[in-house]
């Protein structure tokens, strides 16, 4: 089961209903409290990443009995030292942004905190592709 | 058996099937099948929105009747704070206590006190730093039940303290049978609610138990106490009216109650609590201490039951709390016991979106769902009696509905079946072939 949002570069006032979408797909699904939890704030982490950084992407979500994988595949400026992007509070959002109280550098390191696997493929200058794997654990209530 | 009790009903007889309500339900409980609404009792949150909206007043609000203390030896009547701004400016508490009386019941507990007592225990439970962050109040039941249904990953930032319903209840109780030596079972302790949320939560606690017997709606005995008002025989009664509990009637009073050295925030409106709590969800806000959250806009003195306007009510209570304030000086302090007002264990969700208990068969009725929400027209009309396109491609996954009920696939199928029938109706039968043999020879 796949589903697929596009994700517009600056629209804020939209950020958040692709991660509401998610949300409801994995309640009805009846997948564990903490792995809805946890792929929420993925999920919006990732949308939001695109919204801050890039003109357009896609964010998808593939549900299966056992985990989520969340992407966001870009067509942004891309990371160029991804190691340096995962420290927290490390931001190169623009001061505009950072004035609306968003980038303030949690992004990736939050999606880093609340998946189990995390794959960041960026070439610079044409976009990145976020890819976070989240268990759905049995005990996960 | 009804799994669930709900004071929020249809009256069947009043409901034309209009499909107004069912868009405005915060956990998309009503469909509207054969011309009358429904509601999903699993998911109903008896935030009593629909009774708002309404226009052919249908859905109402079950509660007690006022003959129900003829059930008991010894009544208590327990007035919420927000039946203090229901009245004029020259009403004082004092004045509706001693109504409560001369209406029939044999003694009364202020609310109020229970919320002064629960927000000396507030702020004791904030200092736990190791709880997540924001907490969200446990006053509200519309509030807690929406979190069950629409928001389980977040239950445990609600306060675990009980209501001040019940600690006001719990301690009527214990004074009646301490003072009067009655035992428990004849004591009949009575909320005057301003909403269904609170009989719900009466008939079905959070805690083990209610020590509330029932709950009468505050528009219903509302000119019981007017008229009580202008009786002679009515006395101004002793009251302690703190001004911090008073105040919990309306929106942001909870917050002003409880010391304010903690980053507060407070919102109102079952709507906007929504959003708020997506956005807590997403992991934002954890520099907020505590969140008031109130299901009706303006707090309890905007419930669906309360019988004066808002924003006159909203005065009242403000000029009434200013006036309580002045004479809190001379309030004895009040005994707080901090263990008695936990509640026993945490709030349990209600998976009630869940498609089927397997989760492989959860996944491909999903996978239908969508394949279903893409054919429909997107259009969120309502007409189909379900809140919108995608919730009736839910519910005809779920069986409970079909894509016939969809007005525009109904067309489409009609035209279909116009033009079929045009074909049909050219086609003739060999019978008939000769005649028509004939006519063309006639025409050459
Ligand atoms: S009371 Fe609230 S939750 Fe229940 S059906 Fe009405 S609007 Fe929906
Ligand atoms: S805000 Fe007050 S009146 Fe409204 S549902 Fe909640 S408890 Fe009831």
């Amino acid at each position: 089961m796949k589903m697929e949002f596009e994700v517009r570069g600056m629209d804020f006032n939209r950020a958040g209903e692709a991660a509401a979408q998610i949300k409801k797909a994995l309640q009805m699904v009846g997948m564990k409290i903490e792995t809805i939890r946890k792929t929420v704030i993925v999920a919006y982490e990732a949308e939001l990443n695109i919204v801050i950084h890039a003109h357009k992407g896609i964010l998808s979500a593939v549900l299966l009995p056992d985990r989520v994988q969340i992407t966001a595949a870009d067509e942004g400026p891309g990371i160029a030292d991804v190691s340096l992007a995962l420290q927290e509070g490390y931001s190169t959002a623009p001061p505009h942004v950072r004035e609306m109280g968003f980038g303030a550098g949690m992004g990736l390191p939050n999606i880093q905190r609340c998946s189990d696997k995390l794959d960041i493929e960026s070439r610079p200058g044409y976009g990145t592709t976020v890819t976070a794997v989240i268990i759905n654990r049995p005990g996960g209530e | 058996m009804q799994k669930y009790f709900h004071s929020v009903m249809l009256d069947t007889e009043k409901c034309k099937g209009c499909t107004n309500c069912i868009k405005y339900c915060p956990t998309e409980a009503i469909r509207v099948r054969e011309g009358r609404a429904q509601i999903i009792e699993e998911r109903c949150i008896d935030c009593g929105e629909c009774i708002r909206i309404c226009p052919n007043r249908a859905k109402l609000a079950v509660t007690d009747p006022l003959e129900r203390l003829a059930e008991y030896k010894h009544t208590i009547a327990l007035p919420a704070p927000s039946l203090y701004a229901q009245f004029g400016p020259r009403v004082k508490p004092g004045d509706i206590l001693g109504a409560l009386l001369d209406i029939g019941f044999d003694d009364y507990f202020e609310v109020a006190v229970g919320a002064e007592i629960i927000s000396a225990c507030l702020a004791k439970y904030l200092r736990d730093s190791d709880l997540p962050r924001p907490l969200i109040s446990s006053a509200c039941p519309a509030v807690v039940r929406l979190m069950q249904v629409r928001f389980p990953g977040l239950l445990e930032h609600i306060v675990l303290l009980d209501t001040p319903m019940e600690i006001a209840a719990r301690l009527a109780r214990e004074k009646a049978m301490q003072k009067l030596g009655l035992k428990d079972e004849e004591i009949g302790v009575f909320f005057i609610t301003p909403c269904p949320a609170k009989v719900t939560a009466v008939k079905q606690p959070f805690g083990n138990r209610s020590y509330v017997d029932g709950a009468i709606s505050m528009s219903i005995i509302y000119s019981d106490i007017k008229n009580a008002l202008q009786s002679p025989s009515t006395i101004i009664r002793e009251n302690r009216s703190p001004a911090a509990g008073v105040g919990w009637g309306k929106a942001g009073g909870e917050n002003h109650a409880i010391s304010e050295h903690w980053s507060l925030l407070a919102v109102d409106g079952i709507h906007s609590v929504i959003n708020l709590l997506e956005e807590i969800e997403r992991g934002g806000l954890s520099d907020i201490d505590y969140v008031e959250a109130q299901a009706c806009t303006g707090g309890c003195i905007g419930g669906p039951l309360v019988p004066q306007n808002l924003f006159v009510s909203r005065v009242r209570m403000e000029n009434l709390v200013k006036i309580l304030h002045a004479e809190q000086e001379q309030l004895p302090p009040i005994k707080v016991d901090y263990d008695s007002c936990k509640l026993p264990g945490p709030i349990k969700p209600r998976p009630t979106l869940m498609l089927s208990e397997d989760i492989n068969e959860a996944i491909k009725m999903l996978e239908q769902v969508e394949k279903i929400t893409a054919d429909l027209p997107g259009l969120d009309c309502g007409s189909c009696g379900s809140p919108s396109c995608r919730a009736l491609a839910e519910d005809i996954v779920r069986g409970y509905g079909e894509s016939s009920y969809c007005v525009f696939k109904l067309k489409e199928k009609l035209q279909i079946l116009a033009r079929e029938m045009v074909v049909l109706s050219q086609m003739k039968p060999p019978a008939m072939g000769r005649e028509t043999l004939k006519d063309n020879q006639n025409k050459q």
